[in-house]
Order: structure tokens, then C-alpha cells, then sequence
């Protein structure tokens, strides 16, 4: 009698947590849904804006469908209208940044692996230091050298260059990509490097024989971070170039701002699309490594 | 000397990056501390002047408005970035199908700039025929929504783009915080009879306490350093009640030929991040030693 009473309930009591389970599943899946849609709301908005007509625009709301596919607003956001001057389209400004983030994440991942290097495996005394000195680097808010820059870009007459904004990034993406590689290099054991050394490899020899063949993963992070926040920067192009010389985000950024006559919130959403999708495609084909590069390197010591 | 440069080849390779940070970081912030005590306006002067441009920064109204829409800011953002980002994680964590595509979703904004960002945020809030004509087309006839352009509240236009932007980066935080824990630990409390929030709010949540640290410093970073968000969404207006420091200093050192008070301003902002970053520092690298 007492056992049945117990079993029973404790039957009863299952049954009652597989209902709320599958509620809270429901509810689970609800909010996460909800969320997702928050997020995707921005961009869904951006794509179907950028191929409606002015008119639709203005009769629809942000949400509905444009009638049919239209990407005139594309062709302008990136080639203009034809017009000469005051016409401002994204195409010389996409080239600028291309030809600014090539130059800067080579050197800077270059500059970066052999300095994580040498702090790993021909460590010396004080190294700790040096680390700290660098890493430092990664956290100063920019607006405490943007004034001195400004005047050194000038003296050395690359102000208004894309080749000073190659200078620029380069500097200040040595901080993170040290830390990459010196935290990617300290768990490489040092026994590899030491029995190198006895059979006479050299400095070079056993960073290009033994460290970089398998440095490939943390090369494919921080090309992309390096990418990324060059390529989406805003601060150091705005201030150190204007007119023709400047990356895409400013340009992006006067496109917008610029109200000549009529606004037009398709060609602004267009060229908005324009100027992220690089990025946007690599993050979408290279993900796990992006989000490697953001949770361990944002600012792990 | 062949001998010479081969025992410290090693120091000569490093030697670029250290020459490089030395000068570019640390001798600029020293040039920018030294100019925040001249009296300096369209050039740099050399003459020391004492505090006065300190003085003349905390005496004004631009930049006390700044300083409080920064602590709004940042006090707006990092809770409901924290918040988000923890439900999502938690949520995720519960052998979600789709995990990889809502992962990747929540994350993408990380991928954007701020520019690109401002840009699409400021057409969808702007009051004619953004959000609030929707909402109005729908058939909420007397619904407004005017926070880009309204004095008080656009501030908070930044806030909800600025969450939009990094809440997934910290889900993404604290989701490898909650993998990295030992499933014994969670089945342990599970057979003493914990429930799943007890579980949670009991022992993993406190257990994520160095990922609480993180993301509070990276957040706060990020907000003490923003700038593009704010000129692509409002570029500090309405008149100037969106201004934040880094906005101030800009427009004081390159539109208004003030650079020892942009130069003050700039050290303001130095000092702000140094105290969040210092304390974090020393903490990991301790923690570093301490493994």
C-alpha cells in the first residue's frame, strides 16, 4: 500500500515535469526565435530597402516585399549616375580600402608572428615585460595619439595617403597580433626548438621549418581580425584622409550624410551592403575562426 | 660580430615592434599629455601652461553633457548586453537544434562596422518612414517614435544599436565559459537534486565569474571608446545631446583648432580606460602565473 502510494505519485510527479519540459522546450525555442529576429531585422531591412524604388518605399513599410527585384540602387551606390562632378559612388573608395588592408595585415601578421616568437621560444630575461609593454598597446584609446599622428603623418608627407593609413594600421595592429601568435607559440612545446637548436638550426631555419608549418590556424585568425578591423575602421580614415584618398567607411559615411536634394534610403542601403559585405562573407565562410579571434584574443594576457 | 649579431638576432627581430609601439604609443600618449598642459590652439605650442585647459574642460557644458551620456551609455549597454548575452548562452546550451545557424546569427553585427550599422539603424528609426510609419500602416494610428530626433531620448537609439552590435559577443563569452566547465560537476549537483535553475544561478553562473570580468572590461572599452556609432547614427545631435568624449575630442582638435583642450580631453579618456584595463591586466597575467 505505502509502496503503490509512492510510485504513484512519483509517476504523477514525472508526468507533470514532462509538461513543463516540453513547455519550457517551447518557450526556450520562442525566445531564442525572438531574439533571432532582432537581430536578422537589420539586415532583412537593409536587402529588401536597397531593392525597392523610392516610390515603394514610400508607400510600403520597412517589412514588405519589394515587387520585383530592382538593383538600380546598387549600380548608383557603386558606380554613380554618370554625371561627373558631385556624383559620389563607393567604387574608387572600395579599391582605397583594398589597397590599405593587403599592405597592413601582411605586415602586421608578419611583424606580429616573429615577435610572438621570439617572446616564446628564445625567451631572455625581462620578456614578461616586453609582453606587457606590447600588449599594453591593444587597450589605449586612439583619441591619445590621433594628434601626434596627425602631425607625424604630416611631416612625413603621407597625410592623405592611403600608404599612411597602411602605416597607421600596421602600428597599431602589432599589439594584437603579437598576442595571437605569442599565445598561439606558448603552447608549442619548447623541447622542438631546443633539439633544433643542438643540431644546429638556426634562428630562421627552425621558425621556417618547424613554427610556421603549423602556425596555419593561428595565421587564418588574426589575417581575419586584422581584416576585419581594418576594413570596418572609421576613426583613423575620417582623421588622416579625406577626398579621394579616403577608405570606404568614410566614404560610406559622406554619401550618407550628404543631402543633396532628395534622400534616397535605397542607395544609402545599398551602399551600406556594399561596404560590409567583405567582411560579411568572411565571416560567414571563415566563422570559427572569427570568433576564435574575438573571445581568445580580444584581450586575453 | 658575426658572433654578435647571431646571439641577439633574436632581440633584433623584436626590435621593429618594440621601436614601433614605443614611439607610436607610448611617446605620442607622453606628447599628448605634455600638449594637454600648453595653452595650444590651431598648432601645438611648447610652452608649459599648467592645468588651465583641465580647468577649462571640467568648466564645460559640451563636455559635461559628454561625460554624462557616456556613464548612460555605458551603464545602458553593458547590462543589457550582459543580460542578453547571458539568457542566449544559457539558452543555447541546452542542446538546441540549429545551435551553429542562431550562433551565427546572433554574431554577425560583430562582422559589421559601426558605420554600416549607424547607417541601417538610422533609416529604420527614423521617425517618417522607418519604425514608426510601420507601426502607424498597421493600424496603431496615434503611435510615435521620434528618439533620433528628440532631445531626451536619442541617446538611447545609440544604446539599442550598440547592444544590437555586441550582445552576441558576449553570448559568445560566456557560451565557451559554460562549455569549458566539467560535466561532473553539473551531474553531481543534478543527483543531490538541483533543478536547472539552481544549477545555473547557483553554481555555474558564479562559477563565470572571470567571463563577468572580461566582458565587463571589453564593454566598457568599447564604450569609452565609441565614435563611429555616434556619428553614423546622430553625429551628437540633436544640437548636442548625443555627444560623447570621443566625439568631443575629435571635434576640438580638427574642426575647432582647440588641440591642447582636445589634448586634455584625449588624456581624460586615457586615464578612464587605464583604470578599467590595469586592474585587468594584472589580474590575468597573475592568473597566467599562477597556472
Amino acid at each position: 500500500m505505502q509502496d503503490n502510494l509512492q510510485t504513484s505519485s512519483y509517476k504523477q510527479l514525472e508526468q507533470k515535469s514532462k509538461y513543463t519540459n516540453m513547455f519550457l522546450r517551447w518557450f526556450l525555442y520562442f525566445v531564442l526565435i525572438l531574439f533571432a529576429s532582432y537581430f536578422i531585422f537589420p539586415l532583412y531591412v537593409m536587402v529588401v530597402t536597397s531593392l525597392k524604388t523610392m516610390e515603394e518605399i514610400r508607400q510600403g513599410t520597412l517589412l514588405t516585399w519589394p515587387s520585383s527585384l530592382n538593383f538600380d540602387s546598387w549600380l548608383v551606390a557603386w558606380g554613380g549616375r554618370g554625371y561627373g562632378a558631385g556624383d559620389t559612388f563607393l567604387r574608387p573608395y572600395f579599391w582605397n580600402s583594398i589597397k590599405m588592408v593587403v599592405p597592413a595585415v601582411f605586415f602586421s601578421t608578419f611583424i606580429g608572428a616573429m615577435t610572438g616568437y621570439v617572446l616564446t621560444k628564445w625567451r631572455f630575461k625581462g620578456d614578461q615585460w616586453v609582453f606587457l609593454f606590447l600588449l599594453f598597446g591593444c587597450f589605449i584609446p586612439f583619441q591619445a595619439i590621433l594628434l601626434p599622428m596627425a602631425r607625424t603623418l604630416g611631416v612625413l608627407g603621407i597625410s592623405n595617403s592611403v600608404i599612411g593609413l597602411v602605416l597607421v594600421h600596421t602600428v597599431y595592429g602589432i599589439p594584437f597580433t603579437t598576442l595571437f601568435f605569442r599565445n598561439y607559440y606558448v603552447s608549442v612545446p619548447t623541447e622542438l626548438v631546443k633539439a633544433a637548436r643542438i643540431d644546429g638550426a638556426g634562428f630562421f631555419k627552425i621558425f621556417f621549418k618547424i613554427l610556421l608549418p603549423i602556425s596555419a590556424p593561428i595565421i587564418v585568425v588574426t589575417v581575419i581580425w586584422q581584416f576585419t578591423q581594418i576594413w570596418n575602421d572609421f576613426l583613423f580614415g575620417s582623421t588622416f584622409s579625406f577626398g579621394e584618398a579616403a577608405p570606404i567607411q568614410v566614404a560610406l559615411n559622406n554619401m550618407v550624410l550628404s543631402s543633396t536634394s532628395v534622400k534616397e534610403y535605397n542607395v544609402d542601403m545599398a551602399s551600406a551592403i556594399i561596404a560590409g559585405i567583405p567582411t560579411l562573407i568572411v565571416y560567414v565562410l571563415a566563422g570559427k575562426y572569427f570568433i576564435r579571434g574575438l573571445t581568445s584574443g580580444a584581450v586575453k594576457g | 660580430m658575426f658572433k654578435w649579431l647571431e646571439k641577439n638576432l633574436p632581440k633584433i627581430v623584436m626590435a621593429p615592434a618594440v621601436g614601433l609601439i614605443g614611439w607610436f604609443v607610448y611617446g605620442f600618449v607622453l606628447w599628448t599629455l605634455y600638449i594637454s598642459f600648453t595653452n595650444s590652439k590651431i598648432l601645438p605650442k611648447y610652452e608649459l601652461w599648467g592645468v588651465g585647459q583641465y580647468v577649462k574642460l571640467w568648466a564645460s557644458r559640451k563636455w559635461l553633457i559628454s561625460v554624462d551620456n557616456l556613464l548612460v551609455f555605458t551603464a545602458l549597454f553593458l547590462i543589457f548586453c550582459i543580460v542578453i548575452g547571458i539568457i542566449l548562452a544559457i539558452f543555447l546550451d541546452q542542446k538546441i537544434r540549429a545551435e551553429g545557424v542562431l550562433r551565427t546569427i546572433y554574431l554577425y553585427p560583430m562582422a559589421l562596422s559601426f558605420i554600416v550599422t549607424g547607417t541601417a539603424w538610422k533609416w529604420i528609426l527614423n521617425p517618417t518612414l522607418g519604425l514608426q510609419k510601420m507601426f502607424i500602416d498597421w493600424g496603431f494610428e496615434n503611435f510615435t517614435f521620434d528618439w533620433l530626433v528628440n532631445r531626451e531620448m536619442a541617446i538611447y537609439t545609440i544604446v539599442i544599436a550598440g547592444v544590437w552590435q555586441s550582445a552576441g559577443f558576449v553570448m559568445a563569452l560566456f557560451l565557451a565559459g559554460l562549455r569549458s566547465v566539467e560535466d561532473e560537476i553539473v551531474k553531481a549537483a543534478k543527483i543531490d537534486g538541483a533543478g536547472l535553475f539552481t544549477v545555473y544561478w547557483k553554481i555555474l553562473l558564479p562559477m563565470m565569474r572571470p567571463v563577468f570580468f572580461t566582458s565587463f572590461v571589453i564593454l566598457v572599452h568599447i564604450s569609452i571608446k565609441s565614435y563611429d556609432l555616434i556619428v553614423a547614427l546622430t553625429q551628437g545631435g540633436p544640437g548636442i545631446s548625443t555627444t560623447m568624449p570621443a566625439l568631443f575630442m575629435t571635434q576640438a582638435a580638427f574642426h575647432k583648432s582647440q588641440v591642447g583642450l582636445s589634448a586634455a580631453s584625449a588624456m581624460m579618456m586615457f586615464m578612464a580606460v587605464a583604470a578599467v584595463i590595469i586592474p585587468y591586466l594584472y589580474s590575468e597575467l597573475r592568473r597566467e602565473n599562477a597556472r
